[in-house]
């Protein structure tokens, strides 16, 4: 198996034996990234030189027997919606195209100081905004699966096409309403948005501030783990990072599902849903009881909700968060003779379609006359679906769900329809909702060859819980080891 | 129904300079989004209250003490327009 195949645990055992060199893992990702990328489109700028000096580094540090984290010498891609310090941060949007950040993200900067190689900056969404990455300024990330045809989920669709086509070792995204879970189901790879608080937000673009939540995308559990060990935890720069003690992600792995109970909520089985995904996540529910887990039945109330709920809040928060891109400060600005019109403008020019659609919805719901109607009752809605899952919790100690009714769309098939692209969202909005901890692990393929994901939910700053149960899982099966068709 | 009187509000409010077709196109489509998002009044919710924020904090307070973080110069390193330190933006005072 060629090293760029591996996980961060395999390689750094090589790497700290001295059997592999930072700098020739990092070379090797490069041609595999160089030979794979111009069918996948999984990045909007490549940093091969800056990982160069960074496998340097962590060779370096090798030889001198200093070993500061699992990731050190681990060529990584970062979704490019984190802030990276003299690297171009986009959001894949044209209105900052050409912006260059003049700090770090805090998880940008742990990352740093952990010895991560930084390959390049992945592709999107434009802000985030959509399940497809097809919104993308620059051009559509092609899912690996499914001969390209197929979109690779979003909007953290770069991040997990390059670690499905082994373009990277490990990657990090942004999860609003499902876009770390989403895009790693789409394209079978693991997928884990932390509890809201547990990772700084710190010098991630803000798209919806009071859901938004950074976590890694990752070719197996353990992984996943190793990579939320490096980012967790409270950030003086970020109020609403939890005062939450941070435990050892990797020590509960082995622990299996025996005497377990987990919750199998009865709306996520709907109708419209696909046949071969339900199929997949059911057998998924019964490998986890043969596990030695037991199986109830729970109830989740409110979930055809869900989506309305989401996106009201959602495009809400963006409609205020975007108000920054003014042409003044950063980013494009049209030249006019006066100011409303240089940034009405400046707007109309810098963003995409769906970016403008959502900011228009959002100021809808809060404009006067409509805040009580649409904004303060999605805010209500919202108190409803914590306690929905707070007394699932009450009988069980962890859900089981399908990550999305579909499997990966055709390119295009959903673009003039942004209805029923957002309906994608309904299994994982509620969870972002309740800012709960949630990770998508491989559960099957279509005959079709394309990926389906199991997702798996667990009480606030459980991630522990969460990874327990799902490296059970990943025991259990051999979904995660199967390789897209590239080469 | 929102009209396109309206979409040409919320996109002066939102400012959006948008294109006769891009206000049709969005006026049927906010009108389809916003039919999906009135089943949320199916739900009653007199007695509940509203969650702006999952986490159990109020306020959180620090030190109010200088640092620097970042110089000027790199403050207005991606500045369209700039001149003496400060940002330009076109004339607003006759």
């Amino acid at each position: 198996m060629a090293v760029f195949h591996q996980t961060i645990h395999d390689l750094q055992a090589q790497l700290v034996s001295g059997e592999l060199s930072a700098a020739a893992l990092t070379e090797a990702v490069l041609q595999r990234l160089q030979a794979v990328e111009d069918r996948v489109h999984a990045y909007i700028t490549l940093t091969p030189e800056l990982a160069r000096e960074q496998a340097a580094a962590a060779d370096a540090a090798f030889a001198r027997g200093d070993v500061s984290s699992p990731l050190q010498g681990i060529p990584l891609a970062l979704k490019d919606n984190l802030c990276t310090q003299g690297i171009r941060t986009t959001c894949a949007s044209h209105i900052l195209e050409h912006f260059v950040p003049p700090y770090d993200a805090t998880v940008v900067q742990r990352l740093r100081a952990a010895g991560a190689v930084f390959v390049g900056k992945a592709n999107m969404d434009e802000f985030a905004m959509g399940s497809s990455t097809e919104n993308s300024y620059f051009a559509p990330t092609c899912n690996p699966w499914g001969g390209l045809d197929y979109v690779p989920g979003g909007s953290s669709g770069g991040s997990a096409a390059a670690v499905a086509a082994d373009a990277c070792i490990a990657a990090l995204g942004s999860d609003t309403g499902g876009s770390i879970r989403q895009p790693a189901a789409m394209t079978g790879v693991v997928g884990l948005k932390p509890t809201y608080g547990r990772v700084s937000r710190y010098g991630l673009v803000a798209f919806a501030s009071s859901l938004d939540q950074i976590g890694p995308l990752t070719k197996d559990v353990r992984d996943a783990a190793l990579m939320l060990q490096a980012i967790a935890g409270h950030d003086a720069c970020d109020s609403t990072s939890g005062d939450v003690s941070v435990p050892d992600y990797s020590e509960g792995l082995d622990r299996g599902v025996r005497g377990m109970k987990l919750g199998v909520p009865r709306e996520y089985f709907v109708d419209g849903m696909d046949p071969e995904v339900e199929t997949a996540v059911r057998t998924g529910i019964d490998t986890l009881k043969q596990a030695g887990a037991e199986v109830v039945e729970v109830s989740l109330p409110h979930t055809k909700y869900a989506v309305a709920t989401y996106y009201v809040l959602a495009n809400a928060e963006a409609s205020s968060n975007l108000a920054r891109y003014d042409g003044v400060r950063y980013g494009l600005r049209a030249e006019s003779e006066d100011l409303l019109t240089m940034y009405k403008r400046t707007r109309a020019e810098g963003f995409g379609t769906e970016v403008k659609r959502r900011i228009m919805l959002g100021t809808y719901a809060l404009s006067s006359g409509y805040y009580d109607a649409y904004y303060k009752k999605a805010q209500q809605l919202r108190t409803l679906f914590r306690q929905d899952f707070r007394q699932a919790f009450e009988q069980c100690d962890a859900l089981v769900t399908p990550v999305s009714p579909t499997p990966a769309f055709r390119l295009g098939e959903r673009l003039d329809d942004p209805l029923q692209m957002y309906l994608a969202d309904v299994f994982t909005a509620p969870v972002s909702l309740a800012g709960l901890p949630a990770i998508s692990v491989p559960c099957g393929y279509t005959q079709q060859d394309l990926p389906i994901g199991l997702q798996l939910i667990a009480p606030p700053f459980c991630e522990a819980l969460v990874l327990q149960v799902a490296a059970a899982f990943e025991m259990a099966t051999d979904f995660h080891t199967k390789k897209p068709a590239l080469d | 129904m929102i009209s396109i009187a309206e979409v040409e509000h919320v996109a002066h409010l939102a400012r959006l300079a948008l294109s006769p077709d891009e206000q049709q196109r969005f006026t049927e489509q906010l009108n389809a989004i916003l039919a999906y998002m009135d089943q949320l009044n199916e739900v009653p919710t007199d007695d509940v209250e509203p969650t702006s924020h999952v986490l159990d904090l109020v306020n959180v307070f620090r030190d109010d003490t200088a640092r620097q973080l970042i110089s000027v110069d790199d403050a207005l390193q991606n500045a369209p327009e700039s001149t003496h330190q400060y940002f330009v933006v076109p004339r607003i005072v006759e």
